[in-house]
């Protein structure tokens, strides 16, 4: 189609005088534009645009993302130096902002605003205007039936055919029909009835609302954050830019707009199934005791916080998204002095809480010492001598460390990694590889450590919560636009749009026949069962029986796709 | 704190689904017996039919009989035991369907005491792994087809359906088998039942236009054939209804489904925001999920523009269905992400 169309275009303008009876008049600028406004704004290109969202979404399945995981594309980036840097160009580690997957949405939505706005103006008219004019011949209408209402009966009651129209037309309105009565008084009156108007408007309401949603999901993008921050029992965060570990400002945010709150991790229970051989020690409950402050010199409150139970503060949700152990130690330099002290955040690496430690103690004198390695809360020894946690709780807690002295490489000024530490320009003093071997320390146990460095104790045990902090001044939106939409496209698909309309006549004999013909606009499969319905209402009214008296007929669907005069109206099983 | 498990009431819920599998396969050789037998009863007749050269194969509601698109007016494709409306009355008695019938009942019912002994096992709502999430679904797609029974002769899909059901609890019990557990602390959500039950329901429902989808597509190339004077090959077919009967039957549990997909979807975003701080953030599943929403989307699209319904509406059907098992299988096991409840 397209192609069609600008092929001719271009033909037109190219040939000059040649046919000039077929030519086509110059689109120009304005032509143009106008011509391209009308293919985006066609169904075919909403169709395909759609499809296209659908496929651009994949990639973001298959690679890593770097809004998600950034050390993963990092990882990525390093093991396929031949093609990562070409997904990277290709943007394929941020699908989700790329220019392509932003192009395509914005397209759709640009071709969703420029469908809504015609429609709505349409449906404004529709809503204000009259019901549809009572075609010619309702006989040639999808379902067509007629009613007789006996000579004898209609002289009883009084009925003429204006009469019974009229009382047609207050049965429709209370079927929820807008109705208008034509050529009252006349031989043949008419009532014109439509109902169902809520279907066009809960399909504007639908893709108004998906406007709505996306433009939430800007505002939040725009002026909310979010970071992380890991707490350790008895220990506190506030609210302030330096208070997180990690932080993420959405592209407008400003400092001022954090509220200094304060929160302090008070206890963290961990329960973990005890009872079932099959689950033994997947984990059933977190729980975090907290005490919050709503800023300096406010009362304060204890809360709790859970997995799935987000706690609201000071305009943001705190959420539970990690825990682990962080093992209490002390290390001693060379010259005896405390170089390092405290609870240090542990990461776990499996089910069984084995976690990896990382200890630098810049320091330390006359060396600086860093340690790596491992803790296990349930520490075992396998054949091989290989130490291994064997449950998650710390029935049986234990250090088991690296240690080296140097340089740690902190002074140059580079951010450095808590997690990680880089022996590169350090000396081993502990391992498992060497004479002295690895240090391994229980609860309370200090281990003296090689050529008079410095020593090492582990003092206790406490566990640590990771909280996510998250702003989104979108969220409401995105939640108020999107159950609109659900509501919306429920009514649009489900609401039948239907026309009907009834004629009368009187027959010379005082028989009032009635005929009744009803158009369905848009997919409606119920249009028979409401003409039954209908013709039982009026059957009802007159005391005549329905369905014998009458004839009752459907169309073929083609024929009333034909009529409905609808674009895309499909043939209906009726 | 959760109570601990009934772990005797899961082995017996284990029985249960055993059970059920195995009257399931009863009833999907009564219903392929069934199709086999009427579509020959079907062919004796029409030869008798022909023999006479009697009255014109309308006699059966023949296929596409309410069917006259530009190009498919009158299309003679000989008798059929199924009538377009879909509704029960015309055609030959099928004892054999009754019987297929009968026991997808039966079958239902213990499926249905399988899958509430589990919940009861679990002191929860059965749907909080893939196991479950497989049989609590294949459930639900019987039980969607026995009810849409009541009301539309679908008895031409049993087969299709019912071996469906029979892969999804093969699948749970083979594959991904678990036995009754609590929940880890991440799923313990009431949106759990909200948004799972919503998502199995609809997959349920897709399921089933899934197969009806199937169908359209090789009854279109079959009334093609037809119409262009070729030898009908593929005679089954009689008893399943016009191509156009088919589609516009299956947009209107696909709008159904739909609908209940756009729930799950936001019910998932709500839960999301509850448990991980952000209503959407593109994790796999989040991202499956979406590809399916749209491209049922572009199927409703496609239904309402010129040259996309028909044939491509019902591929789309199929790829969105596609997609729904990608997202359950592959997803869950071979991706990575949050979700990374599935038990396996
Ligand atoms: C963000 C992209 C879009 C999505 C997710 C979407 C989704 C849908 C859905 C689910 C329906 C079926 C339910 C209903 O009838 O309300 C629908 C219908 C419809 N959409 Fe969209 N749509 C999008 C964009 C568009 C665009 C750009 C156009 C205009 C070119 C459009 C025009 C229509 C029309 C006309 C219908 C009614 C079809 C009928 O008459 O049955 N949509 N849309």
């Amino acid at each position: 189609m397209k192609q069609d169309v600008s092929k001719d275009t271009r033909d037109g303008t190219g040939t000059t005088g040649a046919r000039s009876d077929v030519v086509l008049p110059s689109l120009g600028l304005l032509g143009t534009l106008r011509w391209a406004w009308t293919q985006l704004t066609s169904m075919r290109t909403a169709l395909f645009l759609l499809l296209l969202l659908a496929v651009a979404a994949v990639p973001g399945s298959l690679f890593p993302q770097r809004p998600a995981n950034p050390a993963v594309v990092t990882q990525y980036l390093q093991d396929n130096p031949d093609t990562g840097p070409v997904l990277d160009w290709f943007q394929l580690f941020d699908v989700y902002s790329s220019v392509w997957f932003s192009a395509i949405y914005l397209l759709l939505f640009v071709s969703l605003i420029g469908c809504v706005i015609p429609r709505a103006i349409a449906h404004f008219r529709a809503v204000r205007s009259k019901p549809p004019r009572t075609p010619k011949r309702l006989s040639r209408l999808p379902v067509y039936g007629t009613l007789e209402v006996p000579a004898g009966r209609a002289r009883d009651a009084g009925l003429t055919p204006t009469a019974a129209v009229e009382q047609a037309a207050v049965l429709l309105r209370k079927r929820g029909y807008r109705v208008e009565v034509r050529d009252a008084g006349t031989e043949r009156p008419s009532v014109g009835a439509e109902r169902g108007l809520a279907k066009e408007l809960g399909n504007l309401v639908f893709h108004t609302s998906l406007i709505g949603v996306l433009v939430s999901v800007a505002v939040g993008g725009l002026f909310g954050y979010n970071g992380q921050k890991v707490i350790v029992e008895g220990d506190s965060f506030v609210n302030t830019l330096i208070g997180y570990d990690s932080f993420s400002p959405g592209s407008n945010f400003s400092d001022d707009r954090l509220s200094p709150y304060s929160l302090r991790l008070d206890t963290f229970d961990v329960r973990f199934d005890r009872d079932q051989m099959s689950h033994y020690g997947q984990p059933l409950d977190f729980t975090a005791k907290v005490t919050t402050q709503d800023g300096p010199g406010e009362d304060e409150e204890q809360q709790v916080l859970k997995v799935n139970a987000p706690l609201t503060i000071g305009g943001t949700n705190v959420y539970l998204v990690g825990n682990g152990y962080a093992p209490v130690v002390t290390v001693r330099d060379g010259e005896g002095n405390i170089a390092s002290e405290g609870p240090v955040v542990s990461v776990p690496s499996d089910a069984l809480y084995t976690s990896l430690v990382v200890l630098k103690a810049p320091d330390a004198k006359p060396d600086q010492l860093g340690f790596v390695g491992f803790f296990l809360p349930t520490a075992f020894v396998d054949e091989e001598g290989v130490s291994f946690s064997r449950d998650p709780d710390p029935f049986n807690p234990q250090l088991n460390l690296n240690s080296y002295y140097g340089d740690l490489g902190l002074d140059d000024g580079t951010p450095e990694n808590v997690y990680v530490l880089d022996t590169e320009n350090l000396t081993e003093l502990n391992s498992r590889n060497n004479d002295d071997g690895g240090i391994v320390l229980g609860v309370g146990e200090t281990y003296d450590l090689p050529e008079g460095k410095g020593s090492v104790t582990f003092d206790g045990l406490k566990r640590y919560v990771a909280l996510d902090i998250h702003h989104d001044p979108g969220e409401v939106g995105a939640l108020v636009f999107s159950t609109l939409a659900l509501l919306g496209l429920t009514a649009s698909l489900f609401i039948g749009r239907r026309r009907l309309w009834v004629r009368t006549g009187e027959h010379p004999d005082g028989r009032i026949m009635l005929e009744y013909g009803l158009l369905a606009r848009g997919e409606d499969h119920r249009l028979t069962a409401e003409a039954k319905a209908v013709e039982k209402l009026l059957a009802d009214r007159w005391l005549v029986p329905s369905g014998t008296a009458g004839e009752h007929r459907e169309q073929d669907a083609a024929q009333s796709a034909a009529g409905s005069g609808h674009a895309h109206h499909n043939a209906k099983d009726n | 704190m959760p109570l601990p498990v009934n772990a005797e009431l899961g082995q017996v819920s284990e029985l249960f689904m055993l059970l059920a599998s195995i009257a399931y396969v009863v009833a999907l050789i009564f219903f392929v017996l069934d199709l086999v037998k009427s579509s020959s009863t079907i062919g004796a007749l029409e030869s008798r039919l022909a023999d006479e050269k009697s009255a014109p194969a309308r006699t059966f509601a023949g296929v596409g009989a309410r069917e006259s698109g530009p190009t498919t007016a009158a299309v003679p494709t000989g008798p059929a035991t199924a009538d377009d409306s879909m509704d029960y009355g015309s055609g030959p008695r099928r004892g054999l369907a009754r019987v297929a019938v009968s026991l997808t009942v039966l079958a239902a019912l213990i499926h249905g005491a399988a899958v509430i002994t589990r919940g009861v096992a679990a002191h929860r709502v059965p749907w909080g792994n893939m196991y479950e999430f497989c049989t609590t679904g294949a459930f639900l797609v019987a039980l969607i087809f026995l009810v849409t029974l009541t009301r539309k002769d679908l008895r031409f899909v049993g087969s299709f359906v019912l071996g469906l059901v029979v892969i999804m609890i093969c699948a749970a019990t083979v594959g991904f088998p678990t036995p009754v557990a609590r929940l880890i602390p991440a799923l313990q959500s009431y949106w759990l039942i909200v948004h799972v039950s919503i998502a199995v329901a609809s997959s349920a429902l897709f399921t089933i236009t899934f197969s009806m989808s199937v169908l359209q597509l090789l009854q279109t190339s079959r009334e093609a054939k037809l119409l262009a004077g070729k030898a009908d090959n593929a005679r089954f077919l009689r008893l399943v209804p016009s191509a156009l009967s088919l589609e516009n039957l299956s947009y209107r549990l696909n709008a159904v489904a739909f609908v209940g997909w756009t729930f799950t979807l936001m019910a998932g975003a709500i839960w999301a925001e509850q448990a991980w701080g952000r209503y959407w953030g593109w994790d796999t599943k989040e991202v499956w999920t979406f590809v399916i929403w749209t491209c049922y989307a572009g199927y409703l699209h496609a239904r309402a523009t010129r040259g996309w319904t028909g044939t491509r509406a019902a591929w789309l059907s199929i790829v969105g269905y596609l997609c729904i098992v990608f997202n359950f299988t592959i997803v869950n096991i071979y991706f990575s992400g949050l979700h990374s409840y599935s038990g396996v």
